[in-house]
């Protein structure tokens, strides 16, 4: 492996942990939008609790994979910077409301129940909705190909250059299985962050609804790559890690599905993260060696060798910092203690 | 308004707005952990308050923070890719230790935000103190990457492209201490002094409300060494942008002939057509003086480069002035405040200091930004000073003025919010009498 690709692997890694960590939390507000029935308030109170504390060193993994991309691999990030303009500013802009409102919705004032309050709440969800579908539909944009050196379609206009690479179905497709994912992510987790029974199985109905919306989400996924991004779906069907790859993405699939309709909600857990993570590298695997197809390789887009040693010394030494750190974050919020916003 | 302004207006919207919350983020967690600790050592139950109303504040203007960065990594490349595919590489550095740096920040946050009832009195003041301690090295990094944009090393440049890239020597460029270190100073000092002035305000009309009287002893320890500090740091920057970026300096002192014993120029209107600055004071051989510690210095003027390198004199000229003259203020209120306190006066009951410092409460962010319209305006029309024009770093979309007005509205929506939070938390401030 060279050291560019061991980098992109990196980025990978850091864009899996913010699917499973920040992409939760996404999900979290998605939940938080459709709180229905008796309990819809502590549904909401419960999400809220389980953000709370954790949701700002999950967004860090996003600013992570970002740093990477333009220090590592700045012609990438140029392009996409460029040819993704409009998504992108879009994702910002869900962004900086989801975080902003969330922190207004929880902090604003001393008492609960406030009334503006609430509109910080619904600004929270409806960001927390829209973020994950753009987020998505740039991966698909990228992964369809359409992101070559001329743009997406053969003229040079506006909306071919800058609109046509994104706004296509099978973009939006993937959009819409971030989407899902996000949501089933947090429904599993929910299950084991809920006190009560009843909380439990509100969230633990909603995860095997997801679980499954995710599987048909999937499948429109790959029927429309068939026209908008063949050679990622080339890749995914005969490539020799092809087979065993889905294999193990069913069986994980299944397994989540099985330990919720159980009540084994660890079992869920861990199943379900796994599930997201393989479909993750999937889409990784596939696109190798491009980090941009259908023309920018891995080693082309590389910056010199001496900033990807220094990187990735500069990562092992700061693994050294983060991971004790996380683990002592997850250890305090994340151990079945009940949480109270001070 | 061409794309090329609208861009540069986004940016410059960006981070004027992100600034203000990353020098908050900077010095706030340093008044919540000494707070906190004297809760520790005087088991006075008003100091945990004060640690908890703070924390409160922190918790707000990090999280607005938080996302105002991110807004700004993806900015880099949605408005300036030409920029960071030569710079990438070259500068990329600091802005991965400032990841790390970000995170631990974001973790300890979290741990002392929630953390009050679940873990120790002792580690839950550690965890404030990594909060204050990574949050300095996060704002250092971005500096220093920014410094490398006014003294760019690390590099060579061949036909155009940068080979030779060593990351550690751009780290180490001239700019970099002197910026990194008046910019730390800043956020202690505005935001220590911004405290203060809201406290002493109150407190005008509640001498004697110990809630104020303590919160107010904490945040002029924090922001007013720092306040007196910045005269000097501000000093060493000068002589440093005297040295390494002499047009920047010339277009600050509004200075248009290079020349021996140049006057140091106060207030006026530089009139770029006429060359000349009209309603100034002028102090014979202040500016050779103050830039070269010696009254004959040459000092290079705006007529060393080519008229169309010149950045946009006015605002530049004006800019520094008002960062000067609101910095000399603050520094002169925070001596007074110091001298009064040294000699075991009551702060709090002194009228003329608390209206004095209620006055100082914006200036040292206003004072701030003005500092950051000298140092990006004034290396205009360079990206990278000397190397890369940042006409020639824009992304050719077109119709950026779309994301500029939506960009603008949306941190205009957010400034109002932020401003009522904060003012809700204020009004809502304890009668607790000594």
């Amino acid at each position: 492996m060279s050291l560019a690709e061991l980098v992109a692997g990196i980025i990978v890694v850091a864009l899996n942990a913010y699917a499973l960590l920040g992409g939760a939390d996404f999900g979290g507000g998605v939940w938080a939008l459709l709180a229905r029935g008796p309990r819809r308030e502590r549904q909401r109170q419960l999400i809220a609790e389980a953000i709370g504390p954790v949701w700002e060193a999950n967004h860090v993994w996003l600013i992570l994979a970002i740093v990477l991309l333009f220090t590592c691999f700045p012609a990438a990030f140029a392009r996409l910077g460029t040819l993704l303009h409009i998504p992108l500013s879009l994702v910002l802009i869900g962004i900086v409301l989801r975080g902003s409102a969330f922190t207004f919705w929880r902090y604003g004032g001393g008492v609960h129940g406030d009334e503006t309050q609430r509109y910080w709440g619904v600004v929270f969800a409806i960001a927390s909705l829209i973020t994950p579908l753009l987020l998505g539909t740039t991966v698909g944009a990228i992964a369809s190909g359409a992101l070559g050196e001329r743009g997406g379609g053969q003229g040079g206009g506006f909306y071919q250059i800058y609109v046509a690479p994104w706004l296509t179905p099978f973009a939006l497709s993937v959009g819409v299985f971030a989407l899902i994912a996000f949501a089933f992510l947090a429904a599993v987790y929910l299950t084991l962050e809920a006190q009560e029974p009843e909380l439990q199985e509100d969230f633990r109905s909603r995860a095997l609804g997801a679980g499954v919306a995710l599987f048909f989400a999937a499948l429109a996924a790959l029927l429309l790559s068939h026209r908008w991004a063949p050679r990622v779906r080339e890749a995914l069907i005969f490539a020799p890690w092809a087979v065993p790859l889905h294999l193990l993405t069913a069986a994980t699939a299944l397994t989540a599905l099985a330990a919720l309709w159980r009540r084994r909600w660890r079992v869920a857990r861990v199943a379900a993260a796994t599930q997201v993570s393989l479909i993750l590298w999937g889409w990784a695997l596939a696109q190798y060696p491009y980090v941009l197809p259908p023309d920018l390789p891995v080693e082309a887009a590389a910056a010199p060798a001496v900033t990807l040693r220094l990187v990735v010394a500069a990562l092992a030494l700061g693994a050294l910092v983060l991971f004790p750190s996380l683990y002592y974050l997850l250890r305090i919020f994340k151990s079945h203690q009940p949480s109270e916003v001070p | 308004m061409s794309d090329l302004l609208a861009a540069r207006s986004q940016m410059a919207v960006s981070l004027a707005f992100h600034i203000v919350f990353a020098m908050v983020g900077i010095a706030m967690p340093v008044l919540m952990v000494v707070a906190e600790r004297r809760w520790h050592v005087t088991g006075q139950d008003v100091y945990l308050e004060l640690a908890r109303r703070w924390a409160k504040g922190t918790a707000i203007l990090f999280a607005v923070g938080a996302v105002s960065g991110t807004v700004l990594s993806f900015e880099l490349g949605l408005l300036w890719p030409e920029f960071m595919r030569f710079a990438g590489p070259i500068i990329g550095m600091p802005f991965s230790l400032e990841g790390f740096a970000f995170f631990t920040e974001a973790i300890f946050l979290g741990v002392y935000l929630y953390g009050w009832e679940r873990i120790s009195r002792r580690a839950h003041l550690a965890a404030g103190v990594l909060v204050a301690v990574s949050g300095v090295l996060s704002g250092i990094f971005v500096v220093i990457a920014n410094a490398w944009m006014n003294t760019p090393t690390g590099f060579e440049l061949v036909a155009g492209r940068a080979v030779n890239v060593d990351p550690l020597a751009a780290m180490a460029n001239p700019a970099a201490l002197p910026q990194a270190v008046h910019m730390t100073l800043a956020a202690y000092a505005a935001t220590g002094l911004g405290v203060a002035g809201i406290h002493a305000f109150l407190l005008l009309k509640d001498p004697s409300n110990a809630f104020h009287r303590r919160a107010l002893v904490i945040a002029l320890l924090v922001g007013g060494p720092a306040a007196v500090l910045q005269p000097v740091s501000g000093d060493f920057a000068a002589r440093h942008v005297a040295r390494h970026q002499p047009t920047k300096l010339a277009a600050a002192e509004a200075l248009f002939e290079t020349r021996a014993s140049a006057p140091l120029v106060l207030g006026g209107w530089p009139d770029v057509a006429a060359r000349r600055t009209r309603g100034a004071i002028e102090i014979p051989y202040g500016l050779s003086l103050l830039a070269f510690h010696d009254p004959r210095a040459e000092v290079k003027g705006l007529d060393a480069v080519p008229r169309d390198e010149w950045p946009n004199v006015p605002i530049v000229h004006v800019a520094f002035q008002l960062m000067v003259a609101l910095g000399t203020y603050m520094a002169l209120v925070a001596l007074w405040a110091g001298w009064l306190g040294w000699r075991g006066k009551d702060l709090a009951h002194h009228r003329w200091l608390m209206r004095a410092l209620a006055v100082a409460t914006p200036m040292g962010f206003i004072a701030t930004e003005a500092g950051w319209v000298v140092t990006e305006v004034g290396r205009q029309p360079w990206v990278i000073y000397g190397v890369l024009k940042t006409a020639d770093a824009v992304t050719p979309m077109p119709g950026l003025i779309v994301p500029f007005l939506t960009f603008t509205l949306l941190y205009c929506f957010l400034g109002v919010i932020v401003g009522w939070l904060l003012y809700r938390q204020i009004i809502r401030s304890p009668q607790v009498t000594e």
